[in-house]
């Protein structure tokens, strides 16, 4: 009844006072459906996006990424930089000031050792943090006065944006984790469920894996946000059903990232209800070429490792083969519609960073196939090429889910075009991307010679996400086939060039290096061949106005400027 | 029978324990990893700091008997806790999901209600459409109606309910605009108008799992029935001249209960574990919906737990089902 009378109540306030309009929680109630239901609301213990964009509204970082990528303060006073001195110019330390006079969804004050506590937090060696990541090379976090906090890092570090900035981690209040550092983490069930925060909403109850129900934060920094009184966070199902309630049956408002078919997603809006929205972040499908021999009749420590090269994939010209023989407008129409675009490019986005390279984008059979009878590959009675004994027969994997298996039978048939024979297979997606050393089927083992997946980076700078393609960082048995470099491409040059961004301050210049390093794994050595960069589809309701659909932050960055259209 | 069921229940002990080995050491074996959800953008160092933080770095055996304390020490005693307000478990550990870093209990509590009602309550009313129809199928043997009782329950028989169910909210949700398609688990019953919404929220789910379970039982039903309305009491019961009312509804059914009952009694353990499938068409996000995320997830102490209370649950329904016929029928004595 609760929800009637707030509704209500927000219809006789608007009848009576047009003014109302910028009044917190003038508009009554809103529903959110994700369709992967969130877990936990602390963003420190769950790597995941459900958990990570719920959280958002709740508890926010100094600083936020917007649409383009740019950064937005929101506890900050401003973003520190070079410029403005915030920024140390030897780039080993950075001084953030809060807005003065914020205060917790419980009344009391934001101070620095927040934001102190926050890093301490997540940096304490037994609590398995999940963005331990952002936290890279942090030396100290001191307190300078109630509103600043200085992070020094132990070298110099030319993207000093890591920590407190973006979704992934948010400040939380340190009166309520106090008790909660290290092992005991995962004890404060209360904390971590129902987090005191600064964002536009505080949380009433919280039903792991099913719903959240929320109300405005009494004590949001602006008065007059956020425009709905409450909310429904609702979680669980497939995407189809979160796409019907928003934009066939209407109950829902908000419907986060619909991967389904573009055709689906039309039919859908064509019942008028509401409407799609996408946009663009650095997500890329792309085929990962191994560079070594996944043979199985190499004894195992061996297999897959880089003391045995690929017998045909080290050859560039299969790979460039590989690669032109792929119509990537054709996966984009039929596997992602608006949501995909063609892309050489493993780095797409930000513009800064991203390579001119379109190359690969024309479909060329004809070019595949003189590239490879060039290089001596010819084909024999069966169709597919051999060189020295060696057959251009491949075992192509990825994970089980159905646009990639579409994407996998056309690729074959392309394939089988220039005469490379593919086989196929699929991998339950939690054994695939689990880190099982024991799993022969992990993308990280890569028993296979081709696989495609997807991959991006957190935030606007790709340093972290092109360094991870270093000889050092093939996974390997000594490394319990732990590493990121998944191709096990390994190029002295490349190196020192990822060596040479990391010491790099200067914007223009780190873009230049980071294009350069896309275009080593890509166009000039195809180790890595770029299908779809792939954007977000997500659909809100025709009365739901304020949304701006964002890929380098939470999705929810801006719920609080939501309102209702009347 | 006291002794019987003594016997049964101390015998229930050695299965449960091997039962909870069993489960453990296949959830072991299966591939899969708890940080395979974890965006690809977390590093590796940082997932195995993370799975030590989770505790997957002990060896087996202690984690198995970790779990069998917890389960079978510590949670009985925040049972107590909850209805007495005593503090024994007070620093214990609890079993935690991996998932969610909460107690497995807390959630399986929270989840209960949802799968009760709706699960529950299509069990009810399957069971209420089946049996008529079951006793008046047999009754009337190769008549219209059997026919048309036979085509229905082989259609609840074998048409998924993920089918039925996409079915229904596409007419009744999208078309028509009668039904919700999405449950509202926080929704309470406080007056007739929410009451009312309530109904409207279940009866999709309730008759999608209501056809399913009514064609089960009353295929039992109408057998049983038959097996008996040929028996030479029945002719000896109309002999007498008793009514066909008497001979069918007193005699026979009473005989035909028999094996019924115990099956009805044998299917109550799936009420509890939830319907997988509707659960997640509907939204009703109850125990089903529990199982399959913590699968999904890898959420090993969430799966165990929840494995391991639909075993007990199988194990003490299957006990009840044999009490059950030892009570109705007269010639079965177990001492």
């Amino acid at each position: 009844m609760t929800l009637k009378s707030t509704l209500l109540g927000a219809a006789a306030l608007v009848a009576i006072a047009p003014a109302a309009f910028a009044e917190r929680g003038a508009d009554g109630h809103v529903n959110v459906i994700y369709w992967q239901a969130p877990s936990i609301l602390n963003p420190y213990l769950s790597g995941g996006t459900k958990d990570l964009e719920s959280a958002s509204m709740v508890i926010e970082p100094l600083g936020r990424y917007d649409p383009e990528g740019a950064l937005v303060p929101f506890l900050a006073a401003e973003i520190p930089t070079l410029e403005n001195g915030g920024v140390s110019a030897d780039l080993t330390s950075i001084t953030w000031k809060l807005k003065p006079d914020l205060l917790w969804s419980d009344g009391t004050a934001v101070t620095a050792n927040d934001v102190k506590f926050t890093a301490d937090y997540c940096m304490h060696p037994e609590g398995g943090c999940a963005q331990l990541a952002k936290f890279e090379g942090v030396s100290a976090v001191e307190v300078i006065d109630d509103l600043t906090v200085k992070v020094t890092f132990s070298e110099p570090k030319p993207n000093p944006y890591g920590p407190f900035m973006g979704g992934q981690s948010p400040i939380i209040q340190a009166a309520q984790f106090a008790e909660c550092l290290g092992a005991k983490a995962p004890e404060c069930t209360e904390a971590n469920f129902n987090p005191i925060g600064t964002g536009p909403f505080r949380v009433t109850e919280f039903r792991p894996n099913d719903v959240i129900s929320l109300e405005a934060n009494p004590n949001y920094r602006d008065p007059a946000k956020p425009a709905f009184a409450t909310m429904t966070f609702k979680g669980g199902g497939d995407a189809t059903a979160a796409g019907r309630a928003v934009l066939e049956t209407g109950e829902f408002d908000y419907a986060w990232n619909l991967q389904l078919a573009p055709e689906v997603i039309q039919q859908m809006a064509s019942a008028g209800k509401g409407q799609t929205i996408a946009a663009f972040g650095s997500l890329v499908e792309r085929i990962m070429v191994n560079m070594t021999d996944p043979s199985p009749s190499l004894p195992e420590g061996e297999r897959a490792t880089t003391k045995h090269p690929h017998p045909f994939l080290s050859d560039p010209a299969v790979r460039k083969a590989l690669s032109i023989s792929i119509d990537r407008d054709l996966l984009v129409e039929i596997g992602y519609g608006q949501a995909g675009r063609p892309t050489c490019n493993l780095v797409p986005a930000p513009a800064i960073y991203a390579s001119d390279n379109t190359d690969c984008l024309t479909h060329d059979i004809a070019g595949a196939n003189a590239l490879l009878d060039e290089a001596g590959w010819v084909r024999g009675a069966d169709g597919i090429r051999a060189k020295d004994g060696v057959r251009l027969s491949l075992l192509f994997q990825t994970s089980t889910n159905a646009v990639r298996q579409d994407f996998q039978a056309l690729i074959k048939q392309w394939w089988e075009e220039i005469g490379v024979e593919t086989e196929l297979r699929n991998v339950s997606a939690s054994v695939f991307f689990g880190g099982d050393p024991g799993s022969p089927d992990t993308f990280q083992k890569f028993y296979a010679d081709v696989q495609m997946y997807a991959n991006n980076f957190d935030g606007t700078d790709p340093e972290a996400y092109l360094a991870a393609q270093t000889c050092d960082k093939a996974p390997r048995p000594e490394t319990q086939w732990q590493g990121e470099n998944i191709t096990r491409f390994c190029d002295p040059a490349h190196d020192a060039l990822v060596a040479e961004l990391g010491r790099t301050g200067e914007l223009e210049k780190r873009g230049e290096i980071a294009r350069k390093l896309n275009d080593m794994v890509t166009k000039e050595s195809n180790v890595i061949i770029p299908l779809v960069d792939r954007g977000r589809v997500s659909a809100h309701s025709n009365t739901l106005g304020g949304v701006v659909l964002n890929t380098w932050d939470s999705e929810l960055w801006n719920v609080a400027d939501w309102y209702r259209i009347k | 029978m006291l002794t019987f069921t003594i016997r049964r229940l101390v015998l229930a002990v050695p299965t449960l324990l091997f039962i909870s080995l069993v489960i453990f050491m296949l959830l072991q074996l299966a591939p899969g990893d708890p940080m395979a959800q974890v965006p690809l953008t977390v590093p590796p160092e940082v997932k195995e700091k993370m799975r030590e933080a989770l505790g997957l770095g002990a060896p087996v055996h202690i984690q198995f008997f970790k779990w069998i304390v917890q389960f079978f020490w510590v949670e009985p005693q925040v049972l107590i806790d909850h209805l007495f307000g005593t503090t024994f478990s007070e620093g214990q550990l609890r079993v935690l999901s991996w998932q969610t870093r909460s107690p497995v209990m807390d959630i399986v509590v929270q989840r209960l209600p949802q799968t009760l009602w709706v699960v529950g309550m299509s069990y009810v009313l399957g069971v209420m459409i089946a049996l008529p129809i079951g006793i008046y199928s047999a009754y009337r043997q190769y008549s219209a109606f059997d026919q048309i009782g036979t085509f229905v329950s082989m259609v609840g028989f074998s048409v998924p309910t993920f089918f039925t169910g996409v079915l229904l909210i596409v007419i009744f949700s999208v078309n028509l605009g009668w039904f919700p398609s999405i449950y509202d688990t926080t929704h309470k019953v406080t007056d007739w108008d929410s009451f009312v919404y309530q109904l409207r929220q279940m009866i999709m789910p309730v008759a999608v799992l209501a056809l399913y379970n009514a064609a089960q039982i009353s295929r039992f039903m109408r057998a049983s029935m038959l097996d008996n309305l040929n028996q030479d009491y029945v002719r000896t019961a109309r002999a007498k001249g008793l009514g066909e009312k008497t001979v069918v509804l007193v005699h026979v059914l009473r005989n035909s209960m028999i094996p019924v009952i115990t099956v009805i009694a044998l299917g109550v353990p799936q009420v509890f574990g939830g319907a997988i499938i509707t659960e997640q068409v509907f939204k009703v996000n109850g125990l089903g919906q529990l199982l399959i995320t913590s699968i999904e997830a890898n959420d090993l102490p969430m799966v165990q737990t929840l494995t391991f209370i639909f075993a007990l649950l199988i194990v003490i329904f299957n006990l009840i089902a044999d009490i059950l016929y030892g009570i109705l029928d007269p010639r079965i004595r177990y001492d």
